[in-house]
């Protein structure tokens, strides 16, 4: 096929004018790309910018470090420990059923805690990583580390926990933190964000929580650049949060581990007060647990066996727990009719061992009375008529509002969870509640601290010390705060007759150190630091007209639950109040036998200021006491939850 | 026409046919390759390897490739465009058979060194055969229908194996490119329009299809398709990298963020940066003045081509040089329209600038042909 010259200029002519159009059409899209270039980087570029500021920066909070706690002396109560987590990231690891089966045969994990990851890792992001375990020990960690290839996306974090040193001696005081829950962030009104933090610790019980705000701090921010994945690539600013405020308690530590390996497993709690200042020396209820437990996150099991304890270690019996005060309160009977001017101290009643009120017969503990008693014989014996006696005389109202005057039926201020107002009836009272007008028989009752009177052992150790002082002393539970003091509150003057309290004293007194004194048994023998005090023994039961005739039935032969209540209240150095002390030992049977050696021996460890010398107690205790002390040197009480056999 | 039938006389020989080389062409290659080098480092986060290096090894490859391919006369090529056709084809169709699967479609053939994708090299083979074919035919014949069925056959035959692997970027571009050669060559108006017609019935049917037995493309290709249309309603699905691309692209601005400092490329906002959606990263780290910068490169380049294709008289040179042109200004407009948000994302790279070994060597493989075509250019 040959061509001719004239054809391939047509052809070469037909091509140009085909190039020239195809290749116009090309620079005009070219031209169109132009534009579209200079409309998206030039007239919206404002735009498009902020959107990739937006795509790379990321706030991220930074939790502060919570306050730590210290006793009066600056031992640590509450600090931060680094712990050791496992944390597991979903895209790292790939198939996470898989990667947290071999997880779970290289290290002990709770089934339910692998059902949380599952459910925890199914909810978040998949760059977020996920705690599997907390508080992993060391080997753990290191065998994680080891075997690493063959579990992706799964790492070891280092990070802060809280940590209680003394163990279970400030469980109910300091209480517990734990991570926030759903039902916690329910009941905070706008939390804040850092809140949201997942596994956040915030304080759950006493102290922690009561001072929540104190001991948290402020978050700090930073902002940091995150690729497309989420992940952090590096830190642009930050702010840093304020760490949370350091926190003195007034509680000696020393005392407080003594006053609790004192109760040991008893369902006993105990309080003891700076008489000055109201400063509170040492407050314990047992039995006790291990609040570390709870940092964790505790075992269904080991829950179970807290909350089904009938000795119920996890309440916080000084402030919660509310007893009829029973004999402890017949100083408030007094001083009622004493400032009423009614009596005086050497006015007598005759005791037959009942009196008969509009028809009924209240009974003394003693069946055949105690013939003619006056005030101090009648404290010192525990007399009940003559109190019965006194409080028909100055009647219900002025009774209540003296229980007042020394704190009980008061709801004292004392950063503790759930702290109980106890009762002071009056005539008022019951008419709302129960919408009966007071009898006498009320008042009668009321008297001798039983019928409708609770009170709480941190009240009844408020009483004492407004008795050995004469002035309004307010229990203080924190001494400062970043190292800056609290201000005591209270003690102004009670505004009673000094006469009148001198005379209560000294009644308090011949109670404990006169042979014939209920409180005998437990006196201290050394002349400077004897002390003053009140036994109590409250029924929990009524006794029938029956049983009465047929002979009280003994505390021993009950089962626990009727036992009385024994109490104890004291105050000492008789000449210049140092501390006062009020001891309940649940359904313990007498007062002087279960309450008032504990309350005595926790005194003495006060004053002395540690081991005090065997020559202060009385001889014939000095045996046991030596042993007692023997096997309370140096040991740490541990976690007591486990109650005592039952049987 | 025979070898004999050119003006051998006027042809250069030896060694100085380097100086009869298109040089500004040769050094806008090597400056748009320049460019690609420059964003491969910046992508690897300031780093040779793993693709500045390999790119600018191929690139001295493909350079001494495209300068030997230029030496041999032009008319030797042409006796080659059928047999080249052929093999090129019994490649595609191999790969439907022994082809090593990547990324979801069949592309490419392990030759042991390089992998080898035909339906690039297909690119230059189909313009070669083309250029040939309409060379050999009498000009009075172009229009005549059964003249002008055969190299629709010869188009439709390649397109569909590709579309098959599937690869829709490619098959469209060698749909494209063919059709723009006969366009070139003198086929009738009539026809295009006839095609142009047919294939508005034929987008019709294919969006009829969907959803049931007989759809005529797979799903992602129609996601594709509709996240083009509105990007805005599945950002973090398939509409991620076009409004990524976008951001990137608009947060550039006039002079960019500066070199290595993008942000939407270093924090990994962008997927297949390093490929597809390189230009992005042009675009963000110098900006406007960036991108119009590279997009005038591309120009020039066609524009030196289209003014060589118009200087030479001999016909095969002419249709292969505009075929190049044509094939390499729609590698470009396709991916920068696609980055842009002008089309939908097909997979087509940047020419020269994109990482990848066959593109690059089939790219400058073609650009010898069209050196050859200048120097051996009858005067």
């Amino acid at each position: 096929m040959k061509k001719t010259r004239a054809e391939t200029d047509i052809s070469h002519r037909r091509i140009s004018r085909r190039a020239a159009l195809l290749g116009g059409a090309q620079l005009l899209f070219i031209g169109g790309l132009a534009a579209r270039m200079r409309f998206l980087q030039v007239e919206q570029a404002d735009q498009f910018r902020l959107l990739a500021e937006e795509n790379r920066i990321n706030m991220r909070l930074i939790p502060p470090s919570r306050g730590e706690v210290f006793d009066r002396n600056g031992v640590r109560l509450a600090q931060n420990a680094p712990s050791y987590r496992i944390v597991i990231v979903r895209e790292d690891a790939g198939d996470t059923d898989a990667v947290l089966d071999r997880l779970a045969r290289i290290m002990p994990l709770e089934p339910e805690d692998i059902a949380r990851t599952k459910e925890e890792l199914k909810r978040s992001p998949s760059f977020l990583p996920i705690t599997v375990a907390e508080d992993v020990r060391w080997e753990d960690i290191s065998r994680v580390s080891v075997n690493a290839p063959a579990l992706p996306g799964v790492t070891p974090e280092v990070g802060l926990s809280r940590v209680y040193p003394q163990g279970s001696d400030f469980a109910h005081v300091l209480g517990y933190v734990g991570p926030v829950s759903d039902y916690d962030l329910e009941k905070i009104e706008d939390p804040e964000p850092v809140l949201r933090i997942p596994r956040f610790q915030i304080g759950k019980v006493g102290v922690e929580t009561k001072l929540e705000t104190i001991l948290r701090g402020k978050a700090g921010a930073k902002r940091v650049e995150v690729n497309a994945a989420g992940r952090v690539m590096r830190e642009l600013d930050r702010r840093e949060g304020i760490p949370g405020s350091d926190i003195q308690l007034t509680i000696d530590a020393k005392l407080q581990g003594y006053v609790q390996a004192r109760l040991d497993q008893e369902s006993a709690s105990a309080v003891i007060l700076d008489c000055d200042s109201g400063d509170v020396l040492a407050c314990a209820s047992a039995p006790t647990f291990d609040p570390n437990l709870f940092v964790r996150g505790i075992s269904v099991k080991d829950y179970g066996t807290l909350t089904n304890n009938k000795y119920r270690p996890l309440a916080s019996k000084t402030v919660q727990g509310l007893y009829p005060p029973g004999s402890t309160f017949k100083m408030v009977t007094a001083m009622a009719a004493l400032e009423a001017g009614l009596i005086g101290p050497d006015d007598t009643v005759y005791c037959p061992g009942h009196l008969e009120v509009s028809g009924r017969r209240f009974h003394c503990w003693k069946r055949g009375g105690h013939g003619w008693v006056d005030l101090q014989t009648s404290l010192k014996r525990s007399c009940d008529v003559y109190y019965y006696d006194l409080a028909i005389k100055v009647g219900i109202e002025k009774v209540s509002e003296m229980a007042k005057r020394f704190g009980l039926g008061v709801k004292h201020d004392v950063p503790m969870s759930a702290v109980a107002q106890g009762l002071a009836p009056n005539m008022e009272w019951k008419r709302q509640t129960y919408g009966q007008s007071w009898r006498v028989g009320d008042t009668v009752n009321v008297s001798i601290g039983q019928g409708f009177m609770l009170t709480s052992p941190m009240q009844l150790a408020v009483m004492t010390a407004r008795l050995a002082t004469g002035r309004s002393v307010e229990p203080r539970l924190i001494k400062s705060i970043d190292g800056v003091e609290q201000p005591e509150r209270g003690g102004e003057s009670l505004g009673m007759n000094e006469n009148n309290l001198r005379k209560m004293r000294r009644a308090m007194d011949v109670t404990v150190n006169d042979r014939r004194g209920t409180a005998y048994g437990s006196r201290i023998i050394e002349d400077e630091m004897r002390m003053a005090g009140k036994t109590g023994t409250s029924q929990v039961r009524n006794i029938t007209a029956a049983e009465r005739r047929a002979g009280v039935i003994r505390n021993e032969d009950l089962p626990w639950e009727r036992r009385d209540h024994a109490l104890f209240v004291n105050f000492a150095p008789i000449a210049k109040p140092k501390y006062a002390v009020a001891v309940v030992v649940e359904h313990g049977g007498g007062g002087s036998k279960a309450a008032a050696p504990i309350a005595r021996d926790i005194t003495l460890q006060a004053l002395y200021g540690g081991q005090p010398p065997l020559e202060a107690y009385p001889s014939k205790d000095r045996e046991r006491i030596e042993e007692l002390q023997e096997r309370l040197r140096g040991v740490q009480p541990q976690a007591s939850f486990v109650g005592r056999d039952q049987a | 026409m025979s070898y004999l039938e050119y003006q051998v006389k006027s042809a250069p020989t030896g060694v100085r046919k380097i100086l009869h080389l298109n040089w500004p062409i040769a050094i806008l290659l090597a400056s748009v390759s320049g460019v690609g080098f420059l964003m491969l480092y910046s992508v690897a986060g300031g780093s040779f390897s793993p693709w500045a290096e390999p790119q600018m090894k191929r690139f001295a490859v493909g350079f001494v490739l495209m300068i030997g391919v230029a030496m041999v006369p032009i008319w030797f090529w042409r006796s080659l465009a059928g047999v080249g056709y052929l093999m090129t084809l019994a490649l595609l169709v191999a790969v439907e058979f022994f082809g090593t699967v990547g990324m979801g479609a069949q592309r490419w053939i392990d030759l042991g060194f390089m992998r080898l994708q035909p339906s690039e090299l297909m690119k230059i083979t189909l313009v070669m055969f083309l250029a040939a074919y309409y060379d050999w035919l009498p000009v009075k014949k172009t229009s005549h229908p059964f003249w002008v069925l055969l190299p629709v056959i010869a188009i439709m035959i390649p397109t569909v194996l590709v579309l098959k692997q599937p690869d829709l970027g490619t098959s469209i571009l060698l749909l494209a490119a063919g059709g723009g050669l006969m366009f070139l060559a003198g086929v009738h108006w009539a026809y295009f329009a006839a095609v142009l017609a047919s294939a508005i019935g034929l987008v019709t049917t294919v969006f009829q299809s969907r959803g049931t037995e007989w759809q005529l493309i797979k799903d992602y290709q129609f996601r594709r398709i509709d996240t083009f249309l509105d990007p805005s309603t599945d950002p973090l699905g398939a509409g991620y990298h076009i409004t990524q691309s976008k951001i990137a692209l608009g947060s550039g601005g006039w002079t960019g963020r500066g070199f290595m400092q993008g942000t939407q490329t270093r924090l990994n906002f962008l997927p297949e940066k390093h490929t597809d959606f390189i230009f992005t990263t042009l675009a963000e780290e110098f900006g406007f003045l960036g991108s119009i910068s590279l997009l005038g490169l591309y120009a020039l380049i066609i524009v030196f081509c289209i003014w060589s294709a118009l200087t030479n008289k001999d016909r095969f040179s002419s249709l292969l040089i505009l075929g190049i042109a044509l094939n390499f200004f729609l590698f470009f407009a396709v991916n920068m329209s696609m980055v842009m948000g002008l089309a939908p994302v097909v997979g087509v790279p940047l020419p020269l600038v994109s990482f990848g070994g066959s593109a690059m060597l089939v790219l400058m493989l073609a650009f010898g042909l069209m050196q050859s075509a200048h120097v051996h250019r009858l005067r």
